[in-house]
Order: C-alpha cells, then structure tokens, then sequence
C-alpha cells in the first residue's frame, strides 16, 4: 500500500513523555518518545507489557488517565493534541483518530443495540438523520462481515461472540472515515483462527477508508503480515524502527535481535533451543540510567549505563537506539550475540511403554434450569470421545481453540476418577480402579503447571513452603524437605535464597519456574502443562520452553502439553492432538501434521497462525474459515467440523452427505490418524 | 521483583512462613509497643492489686467521694470504694471477655465460614441456613429470658452468650471469600498434589482472609467489652459489688463532668486496651500480607 503522499507525516509525536504517580514511585510509562505517522502507511508497535506501547497510543487519543502527566507534542494538522482540552479533543476522537480496543466486551455499551451505537458515533460527527445513520451502519456492519447485518443490527453486545464482537468494534472506528485507526490489541483475546478472520476485516477496512493503522501488539507474527513500518518499544522507548522487511530480516538493536530469535515459529523444521533473554523487562518505576535493555544484553558495554541511547539513523528509513549500534552487526556475524542453544532430541529409546492412555473419554455437564426446582434440559458435551496417547519421556501437545474441551480433558485426567465413559489409564494403571490410597500415591507421578503463575502460587506463602507443600504432604522430614527445596530452586534457575520470599517478589517467568519446581518436587514421571508460557512476557518464554526441554531430558519426564499456541506446539511437542469442539480431529508426530495436515481443520488453524517473518507471511495463502465455534451445548450433527468446513463444498454429494449423517472415526493415514471422510489429498 | 543475586548469596536457611510472619510482625513497631502495652496491661491488672491496699469491694466510709490522692490513687466512689482496686478488678474481667469472646467468636466464623464456602453444597447450604437463623434470633431477648436460669451462676457464662451472638456476620464474609478463593488455581493445584481438605483451609484459605479475620478479632475485642455491660444491666453477668470496665463506665459516665475520676481511669483503660489490640491486629495483618510496604525490609 504505498500511495502517492505516503512519506506525509500525518502525526507527529515529539519528545512524548508519559509518567504516572503511584505508590511505589513514579511510574514512567512513556520516556522521550519521538515518532511520525504516515498518511495510509500501517505501523506496528511491538513492546511486551509495560513497554508503554498503550499509553502512547492511548495518549494520540486524549484518554490515558488524568493522573498522568504528558510532556512533549503530538501534533496533528498543525494541532498539538496534547494541547487540547476533553471538549476539544472529543472532536477528533472517532472522527479523525477512531480506536479499536482489545476487548470488545468492555468497549461496547451493554444496554443499547450494536446497530444504534455505530449510528451514535456517526451522528456525533455528521449531521445527518437518524434513519440515514442507521442504514449507514447496516452498511458498516456488512463491510465488516457480520452476517444479516440489518438484522444483527438490532441486537445487543452479548449476543455477539468475541471475534464478532471486534468486527462491530472496527465497524465504530471506520464509521467517519478516520485518518487514523489505532488498534490495541485488537486480535490479542481472541482464537487464532478468528483473529485470522479480524485482521482480514482490518486490512479491508484500511483499503475501504485510506486511513493509516497503527497496530499496537507483542505479536511479531500479526505485525509481520500487515505493518508497513514497525517500531519496537522496551521500557518507554522506541528502541528500533524501520521497515518491516527491514527489521525483520536484519535486525539492529540487540533487544530485536533477541526477540525476533527468541519465538517459536510454526514453521520451524526440527527444534532447536530458542534463544532466551536473560531476565525480565525492568520495572517502570526503577529504570536503569543508561539503556534499559542493557543489564540483559548480551552486547552491554559500559558505556551503556552512562545513558539512555538516543534513537539515530542507521539510513533514511532506519532508526535504532544503540550505544554500540556500529558494532552489532559485526558482534551478530561472528556469532558473539545470542547463541542458539543445541539440537532438541525426543527420546525415541524411552518412546515405547505407554505413560498415559485416554480412551472414549466423554464429559458432560448438565445445562440445569430453574432456582428451586432445578431440573435438566440439556447437556454440554464438553469433551466427546477422546484418545490420547502419551509415551514415556514424550510431549503430547492436545491443541485446539478456546472452547474444544482441551482443558477439560486434562482435568478430567487429574481428578483421576473414574470418567462418565472411557478410561484413563495412567502408567499402566485404570485410575477407575484405584483405592483412594492408591489415587494419593499416583498423584505424586502426574503433576501439573498451570498457565498463569500469578494465580496458581498462593501470594500468601511463601516460595519454599510453596515447593514444600507436596513433599511435606507427603511425610516427608523437614530436614529433607529444606535439602530438597534448595536442590529444586536450583534445578529451575533461582536461586537458594529464594526460598524465604513471597511470590510477589519474582517476575512472570520466575514464577512459572517456581510453579515447574513444586511440580517437580516429588519427581513424577508425567507432568501435565496448561498453556504454561501464554501468561508470560515474550521475551522470558524462551527461557521456560528452554528449561522445560532440559528438564526433560535431565529427568525423563512425559509431557501433556495443552496449548492453542502452535508455534509453541511445534517447538514443544514430539505428537500433538488437535482437538476440535470435543473430539480429536487428526493426532500424530508433530513434525507430520504440521508439515502436511490432512484433517481440513488442522490446515485451516496452521495457515491461520501468523508467522514472524513478514517475507513468508506477505505470500502465504490463509484458510479463513466462515462462522464461529459452534455451541457445545448443540453440536452440529455427523463431522462435529462440517458446519465450517471449508472443503465440503468441493467433495462428491455422496461423501459430503456422510459428514453431516456419520460421525468419523480416527483412521490412519500415512504416519497421522484422521477423522475425516474426505478421501487423502 | 529484582533478584538480589548478591545479598545473603549462601544463606542456606529457608524461613517457614511461621517465622517470616513473626520477623515481619517485629518490624512494625507500633504494633510491638501495642504487644508490650496490652501484656503489661494485663500483668498490672492482676498483680496490682496485691500492691493497693484498698479491695474492690471495701469501703472506706472516711472518704467518700473523693479525688486522686495519694491514699486513693484513683479516688474513691460515692460508697467509699477505692477505684483503683475497681478498675483494676475491672480490667481483670473486661480483658479476659474482650480477648475470649474475640478468639472464639473470629475463631468459629473463620471455621464455619471457611468449610461452608470450601466444601459447598449441602454443608454450606445447612451452615448457611443455620447462620441465617442466628442473625434473625433477637440476640438481647434470647439472652435476657436465659438470664433468669443464669443469675448468679459463672460469669464466664458471658463469654459463651456473647460469643454465640457474635460471629454469624463475620462468617458469610469469610464464606464468600472462600468460594471465590477455592477456585484458584493455587487452591486446585494443592488438591491435585492430594493435600487434605482440613491443610487446604489452613495453609490456604485462612492466610489469604487474613485481613478480615483479624480486622473482626480487633473489633470484636472492644465491642465485646462494651456489649457485656449491657448484659450486666439486664443482670446477666458482671453483677455488683463485682465489677467490669463496662459496668465502671456505665456508672460513670452520669457524673463524668462533676466527678471525672469515676468515669475517667475506667474510660483510659477501656481506650488503651483497645488501640493496643488494634495496633497488633494492623501489624498481623501487614505481617500477613506480602504486598504491605510495612513489613518489608527497610
């Protein structure tokens, strides 16, 4: 998209300084930013949380919190907008800069119709009537895909789903034809497969008005498919900018460098170690003097913590803040920056006796209507018919969308009781048929991680009493127990006097070791994974998936790993199980599916993850599936995918009329099991 | 958040959560001075009077009414009565009604609050309902038609009235907080280690209420020591010549402007008891709570 007045700077942000008071001191959000935005052109800003990536955004718009005090200029059409009052600003808000906000549920009011708040926000900037502006928003809800849009119009917030949602969201901000479309966010709380289908909408809805995007993210893969310019942000600062190509393909500031390493991606062959960051993004209330990255970097000269690097021009479209920036890329070729870690091996001699077994497993709950006599008028078929096969020493990855009944599954396989239909059979044993003594010493051999540390460590204990609760719970003596909790904080990366803090104390990634050594405390032999890195800042990933591979190795362990994260799946696993609205749809080794998917649901989801190279992602083809999730509660009848499926249309009648009669069953095909009825392709 | 790598590098030791608690709970000095206080208080309240040479129930008919002197350090009542020995004999009952009813009262609304909101179903629902029928029970009433087969009997038959009527509203908050804390991954991932029930509520559970267990113990000291001279008025309980803080006040406070003395000693011991056992609970509650800056190392 490049147009005739691309290079006119239509925003233009000078020296911009965002700091918050708060308890622990002031917080610096934003720190001397400078940084213009093109007419038409997309600009990703990528920073992890806390980079301060939306309180700039927010502040173009007038709506960071009043609290804040703002320095330097942003200036639009020769106004500085930080000059503005509410009152003022109110008139270019939605007119001229229009923000789509990552959750939808928050930013749309519950009590009016969709239909009459997209008229609202017309009628607010144009005078027309009322009748025109409702018919100019069926029209906006139709461009943004929302089916019967005249119809749907009528309805209100919540009988939308997320990703519909969205689309109402980009509907309000493109209402007025803005010059600008801030985006926070905007595919962040939803399913892969439906941000596939937002960003599509955005790219249509940046075609339809001209208007330039500023697509704020941590995730390098969504920008790498639609940004023109990226700009990455680390601790308040833009710290690298540039075309996407550009950075992408050479990247500058050590900080990028890292991060650009330090993803998985799904197309990766083979799993090396990922790079990993040495520690975690500084708090923004005590930032270091010199560069903030440098007490990470690898590349940290002392010269570094004199002072902040200013960002300066390594050529006209590339700027970077580096105090070493004439050396990186020197330091890169010959190897000094990031060494990737060695060759990830699955253990094929361990691969042969069977860890955990899952057969037919179904789980129902009931759908209970009235408050004093409670009767059944339906069932959630949450999980429906599931196999699973986890070998000794392997990951099994079971993957799927929000919704399919993965994290069900794995806790129907923890509670380790008899399930309402199948079997569990855990090392060999039918926890049906366990005594309640028996269950109590199995659990010591199947543990688990839960996604988000900040929940699953009690803030109230603190970190070794944490690791010591399983052994103490266990009989284990104290004596023992302290030896033990020191050799585990070890084992994890921390260190021993660590043991007597609270949880609070330690980052997102520190915390997750904790929760990986409490689980590994009383050595099992499986380990249970709920997507145990998506809570975790980009850049400390790395350092988890790393250890969680060594300790594999190291320990033998088995792993059931759940995640709707493929790339984090290919870069795991060994098999992967991909899961579709209770049911497997296709299971095999890893590197089988994701290289050639069979099941044209599993196609769909790989094409739909984005990958961080804007070289692959501007070419690839993607599978935009139509519709939403159906409900579990009223699974379509036959192939649970059929609803959605984007290769029916193409079978003969005779096979097509099958996916909506019968049920397939598992079948293998080539070295993958496939449900589907749809011969090979 | 940062990891002082360098600081106590070989300190092997690992601090239980006990003994943390306990060196943060040290660090808050006005909470240790309120320890100090309240342990003196209650040592001076039993030991002083083998020091005065006046009883609480003597009275000394040559000074009636008189101010501090250096005979009657506190003064004397209308009858005589040395107030010193009164208010110390005051103290003796109030501290120890206060304390109890404070401990059972918080002890049983965490217990029967935690269990209900832990367990669920049929075990909260008839905790609940039980609960709910306490609070509707005209508590005075109960008590003032009990108090007939009670006159006379012990007084520390107070403590258990008091306490019965006392803990219900405590435990629905405490009920509520642990519905929504059992659904907490750290709650569920100790129960997928196969952690007991009883361990899940104590480790778990009640640390985390914390705050509110010990803000209702706090106020339940004082509210105890005041709701007994109610009680003592419908004649159940602390009846003369013994004496409570309560009843001194009660009797006190009509002639507070003419004759403070009366009302005054009673009224400083009522006060500094109560900010004493505040001053502890705010520092438990800091002690507890790992987000307070308080406690924290300075």
């Amino acid at each position: 998209m490049t147009t005739v007045d691309s290079q006119r700077n239509l925003i233009e942000i000078r020296d911009l300084s965002v700091t918050f008071p708060s308890e622990a001191g002031i917080v610096r959000a934003v720190r001397n930013v400078s940084l213009d935005i093109r007419a038409g052109e997309v600009l990703g800003i990528v920073g992890e949380s806390g980079s301060g990536k939306t309180v700039m955004s927010l502040s173009m718009i007038g709506l960071v919190a009043e609290s804040a005090t703002i320095t330097g200029s942003i200036t639009y059409n020769g106004v500085n907008l930080l000059d503005l009052n509410d009152n003022e600003m109110s008139k270019y808000r939605g007119k001229d800069i229009a923000m789509v906000f990552q959750d939808p549920l928050s930013a749309l009011n519950p009590v009016h119709t969709i239909g009459r708040q997209i008229a609202e926000a017309i009628h607010i900037h144009s005078d027309v009537s009322k009748e025109a502006a409702l018919a100019r928003a069926v029209e906006l809800l139709e461009i943004v895909g929302i089916p019967r849009p005249a119809e749907r119009a009528q309805s209100y917030p919540h009988e939308f789903s997320g990703g519909m949602r969205q689309r109402v969201m980009i509907a309000l901000a493109i209402a007025n034809q803005p010059k600008v479309i801030l985006a926070d966010e905007p595919t962040t709380a939803l399913d892969v497969t439906v941000q596939a289908q937002i960003l599509d909408v955005l790219k249509t809805a940046r075609d339809m008005t001209g208007a330039a995007v500023v697509l704020v993210t941590h995730d390098l893969g969504v920008v790498a498919g639609l940004a023109d310019r990226v700009a990455i942000m680390y601790a308040g600062n833009v710290v690298e900018l540039g075309n996407v190509d550009d950075v992408y393909a050479s990247p500058a500031m050590p900080y990028t460098i890292g991060l650009l390493r330090s993803i998985p991606r799904v197309d990766a062959v083979g799993s090396s170690r990922l790079t990993s960051i040495d520690g975690a993004p500084p708090s923004p209330v005590a930032l270091p003097a010199g560069c903030a990255f440098a007490p990470r970097c690898p590349a940290a000269a002392p010269q570094c913590d004199e002072r902040i690097p200013d960002l300066v021009s390594l050529s006209p479209t590339r700027m970077i803040a580096c105090t070493r920036h004439s050396e990186i890329a020197e330091l890169q070729s010959s190897g000094k920056l990031f060494v990737e870690g060695p060759q990830h091996v699955a253990l094929q001699s361990l691969g042969q006796s069977v860890a955990l077994e899952v057969r037919g497993l179904k789980k129902t709950f009931p759908l209970m209507k009235g408050s004093v006599l409670r009767r059944r008028v339906g069932s959630v078929f949450a999980v429906d018919g599931v196999d699973l096969t986890l070998r000794e020493g392997r990951s099994l990855a079971l993957v799927g969308e929000s919704g399919c009944g993965k994290t069900t599954t794995l806790l129907e396989i923890l509670n380790m009781v008899a399930p309402e239909t199948g079997t569990i059979t855990v090392l060999g044993r039918n926890v049906a048929e366990l005594s309640k003594k028996q269950r109590l010493e199995m659990r010591k051999d199947l543990q688990i991680v839960f996604q988000d540390p900040f929940a699953s460590l009690d803030p109230r204990l603190p970190v070794g009493d944490a690791i010591a609760e399983p052994l103490d719970n266990f009989g284990m003596p104290k004596a023992e127990q302290n030896q033990r909790v020191m050799e585990l904080l070890e084992l994890v990366g921390l260190q021993r006097d660590h043991a007597s803090r609270y949880p609070a104390e330690f980052s997102g990634g520190q915390r997750q070791r904790i929760a990986i050594a409490r689980a590994l405390a009383l050595n099992p032999k499986v380990l249970a994974l709920d997507e145990p890195v998506s809570a975790l800042d980009v850049s400390v990933r790395a350092g988890v998936l790393n250890l969680l591979a060594e300790l594999q190795e190291k320990l033998k362990l088995s792993y059931l790993f759940v995640s709707h994260d493929l790339a984090v799946v290919q870069h795991v696993a060994d098999d992967v199980a991909v899961m579709y609205l209770g049911g497997i749809v296709e299971s095999g080794p890893v590197d089988e599916v994701f290289a050639r998917p069979q099941h044209p649901y599993t196609q769909a989801l790989l094409s739909a993850v984005p990958i961080p190279d804007p070289a692959v992602e501007r070419v690839r083809k993607r599978i935009i599936l139509q519709g939403e999730l159906p409900s579990p509660a009223n699974p379509p009848s036959g192939c649970r995918f059929h609803t959605r499926c984007q290769i029916r249309a193409t079978l003969p009648a005779d096979v097509a009329a099958r996916c909506v009669s019968d049920r397939p069953e598992l079948e293998l095909r080539n070295t993958s099991r496939v449900a589907c009825h749809a011969p090979l392709n | 958040m940062t990891s002082t790598a360098t600081e106590s590098q070989n300190q092997a030791a690992r601090l239980s959560r006990r003994a943390l608690i306990w060196r943060r709970f040290l660090r808050n000095r006005p909470a240790v001075v309120g320890l100090v206080v309240l342990i003196v208080v209650f040592i001076g309240a039993f030991i002083a009077p083998y020091f005065s040479p006046w009883n609480y129930y003597e009275n000394d008919f040559d000074n009636l009414l008189m101010p501090p002197s250096r005979e009657h350090w506190f003064g004397t009542t209308g009858t005589g009565i040395d107030v010193f020995a009164q208010t110390m004999r005051g103290l003796q009952k109030s501290l120890i009604i206060g304390i109890l009813v404070a401990l059972f009262s918080t002890s049983l609304s965490a217990f029967v609050g935690s269990v209900a909101g832990y367990l669920g179903g049929r075990i909260d629902r008839s905790l609940m309902w039980f609960v709910d029928l306490l609070l509707v029970l005209p508590s005075l009433l109960i008590l003032s038609i009990l108090s007939r087969y009670y006159q006379g009997k012990s007084w520390l038959l107070l403590v258990v009235g008091l306490t019965i009527f006392d803990w219900m509203i405590t435990s629905r908050v405490v009920r509520g907080m642990a519905l929504s804390l059992r659904e907490r991954d750290f709650v569920r991932a100790a129960k997928y280690m196969g952690v007991p029930t009883s361990t899940v509520i104590v480790r778990h559970l009640l640390p985390n209420m914390a705050s509110i267990i010990i803000i209702a113990a706090t106020l339940n000291v004082g509210g105890a020591i005041l709701a007994e001279t109610g009680l003592s008025y419908l004649g159940f309980g602390v009846q003369a010549p013994d004496v409570s803080l309560g009843t001194l006040i009660a009797e006190g406070t009509a002639a507070a402007l003419t004759y403070p003395w009366l009302f005054m000693f009673a009224g400083l011991s009522l006060v500094l008891t109560v900010l004493s056992v505040s001053f502890i609970g705010d520092g438990l509650r800091d002690a507890f709570d790992p987000g307070s800056a308080k406690s924290k190392k300075i």
